[in-house]
């Protein structure tokens, strides 16, 4: 059953002390926006307290002051011990410890055991056979027919990726994608996960497939893999289990509907955009600057949460000790202060990267330029193939405040 | 105006005059050298301007402060010699400074 949405409740007209961006339903029907907007000119750093989801918070939704939560992790903590990294509290016994949700130096000494996955030399030998897949997927394609694109070719590629990352039995990969969408699901949603205990059930089963892959790797020589890495890492190798599978879902998560959620977006918005589908496929080298417009204008991270470790001055509001501060990167993208016409999408920016969608700091996305990566070759692959591909329906979107993502994308490849 | 000589990683060199008080990293997206990213804008929050200061230099260029080493120590390229450039602020001293860009930024 969804939680309800107080459906009186207007973006301008409600009092701003009982203004509420963040219930899950308002992102899947898209009506947040106002509310963003009228934060970022009203109330740049605005304490909520009427959440019926998620408890008392901030909102931070001006690019300048996230990029400012993003430098002081010292004061600003993402460790799991606080509350983590979303806006939604877990109880303390579900809370699985990963990287992410670590402060120094814990999150240092785990983050370089991975970070050789995304060296130049790992990411050039990672290119060929990306585009070999991705050709394979788009010949795959049905012709005058209508299909959903995120079935077909986000999840498809982006679940092969990980496989390749992880080393992963390849006709075993849809089981990363379930795993993903059972980590990240709303209970509220009314879907499979419609519980915390049947989320454990599938980490356990998640967790059972993973150690048989750990023991495999542990027992040969290190090899340029993430299950390698970890089982072979100075910082990682003595890991708890349950340590073991917050990482995994970390980088599962992390590299999943993400990525996804970007390649769907990319046809959305070129769709939307006519003018902007035609100068690409004049000139297939904007491609370069479109991809990181893509993931700015689609944000697949609505937003990441810190807690204050002590009392803080944040845009003249006092943030308490203990307080939760949530950073919109939705917003913050959508700042006409940092970002030149903002709700425009455009391909060719002059400065594409300068967007919050992969953080900032040393959360920073490990894996932002292999995002891009992904993207440029699956375009380059597009362009090459199909004069246009044609979104026919209204996209379906995720129901969640933290993954911003479309389900189904229903388009036609003309025959 | 002091001098900065960026060296791309295939060896191409470009010598741009740069005003006092601008960092390192502005020279070069300023003025179109390839290979310095700066995703960030110069909050040393990113780590994509990345480059190797010339030994010879590195006794003025100075040590990374304490966020730039550990922004530094995530990047697989990282030298000794690594700094992050929107941290290195143009002086008379640095005139003619040299840095080399690694292969990638990420
Ligand atoms: C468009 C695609 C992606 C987006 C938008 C994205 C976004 C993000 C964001 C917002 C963060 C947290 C930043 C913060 O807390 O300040 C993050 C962290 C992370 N991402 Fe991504 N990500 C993407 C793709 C990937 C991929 C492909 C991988 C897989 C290798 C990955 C792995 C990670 C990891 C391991 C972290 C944790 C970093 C840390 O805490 O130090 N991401 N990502």
């Amino acid at each position: 059953m969804n939680a309800p949405v107080n459906p009186a409740s207007d973006a301008w007209t409600t009092p701003l002390d009982q203004l509420d961006p963040s219930h899950p339903a308002r992102f899947q029907d898209h009506s947040m926006w106002p509310y963003f907007e009228r934060l970022r000119r009203e109330a740049p750093v605005h304490h909520s307290t009427t959440s019926p989801l998620f408890g008392p918070y901030w909102s931070v939704t001006k690019y300048k002051d996230i990029m400012a939560v993003e430098v002081n992790h010292r004061q600003f903590s993402s460790d799991s011990g606080h509350g983590g990294i979303s806006i939604r509290d877990r109880p303390k016994d579900l809370r699985l410890p990963m990287f992410i949700a670590m402060d120094p130096p814990r999150h240092d000494e785990q983050r370089k055991v991975v970070q050789p996955i995304v060296a130049p030399g790992n990411l050039a030998k990672l290119e060929g056979i990306i585009r070999e897949r991705a050709g394979r997927i788009l010949d795959g394609l049905p012709r005058g027919e209508t299909f959903n694109w995120v079935e077909h070719v986000s999840i498809e590629l982006t679940v092969q990726m990980l496989a390749t990352l992880f080393d992963f039995p390849f006709e075993d990969r849809r089981k990363l994608s379930f795993w993903s969408d059972c980590a990240t699901a709303v209970p509220e949603a009314g879907g499979f996960i419609d519980s915390e205990e049947k989320r454990e059930q599938v980490f356990a089963e998640c967790l059972a497939y993973f150690t048989e892959l750990w023991n495999q790797r542990v027992n040969a020589e290190p090899r340029p893999d993430l299950i390698s890495m970890l089982a072979h890492g100075e910082a990682t190798r003595t890991m708890s289990p349950r340590e073991y599978l917050g990482n995994l879902i970390l980088l599962i998560v992390g590299g999943n509907d993400t990525t996804r959620n970007s390649i769907s977006g990319g046809v959305l918005f070129l769709n939307q955009t006519p003018g902007e589908y035609a100068k690409l496929r004049a000139n297939p080298g904007l491609i370069e600057s479109m991809v990181p417009e893509i993931i700015r204008y689609q944000t697949p991270l609505a937003h990441m949460r810190r807690t204050a470790v002590e009392d803080v001055e944040l845009g003249g509001q006092r943030i308490r000790a203990g307080d939760k501060v949530v950073m919109w990167y939705i917003s913050g993208n959508r700042d006409p202060e940092a970002i030149e016409e903002p709700e425009r999408f455009i391909i060719d920016r002059k400065r594409p990267r300068q967007h919050l969608s992969f953080g900032f700091g040393i959360h920073r996305c490990v894996g932002n330029r292999l995002a891009e990566l992904q993207l440029k070759i699956l375009w380059e692959e597009i362009l090459r193939r199909f004069e246009r591909v044609e979104v026919v329906g209204e996209p379906k979107r995720v129901f969640s405040s933290f993954i911003h993502g479309i389900t189904d994308l229903p388009v036609r490849i003309p025959a | 105006m002091p001098q900065v000589t960026y060296i791309e990683h295939d060896g191409t060199e470009h010598r741009i005059a740069l005003e006092e008080g601008l960092s390192v990293m502005r020279g070069a997206v300023d003025n179109g050298v390839p290979g310095i990213d700066a995703d960030c804008g110069g909050e040393c929050a990113c780590a994509t301007c990345h480059v190797y200061v010339d030994e010879a230099w590195l006794a003025k260029t100075g040590a990374p402060g304490e966020q730039e080493a550990s922004m530094l120590s995530f990047a697989a390229t990282a030298q000794p010699n690594s700094r992050l450039s929107c941290q290195i602020t143009m002086t008379p001293a640095l005139d003619g400074l040299v840095v080399r860009l690694p292969e990638a930024q990420h």
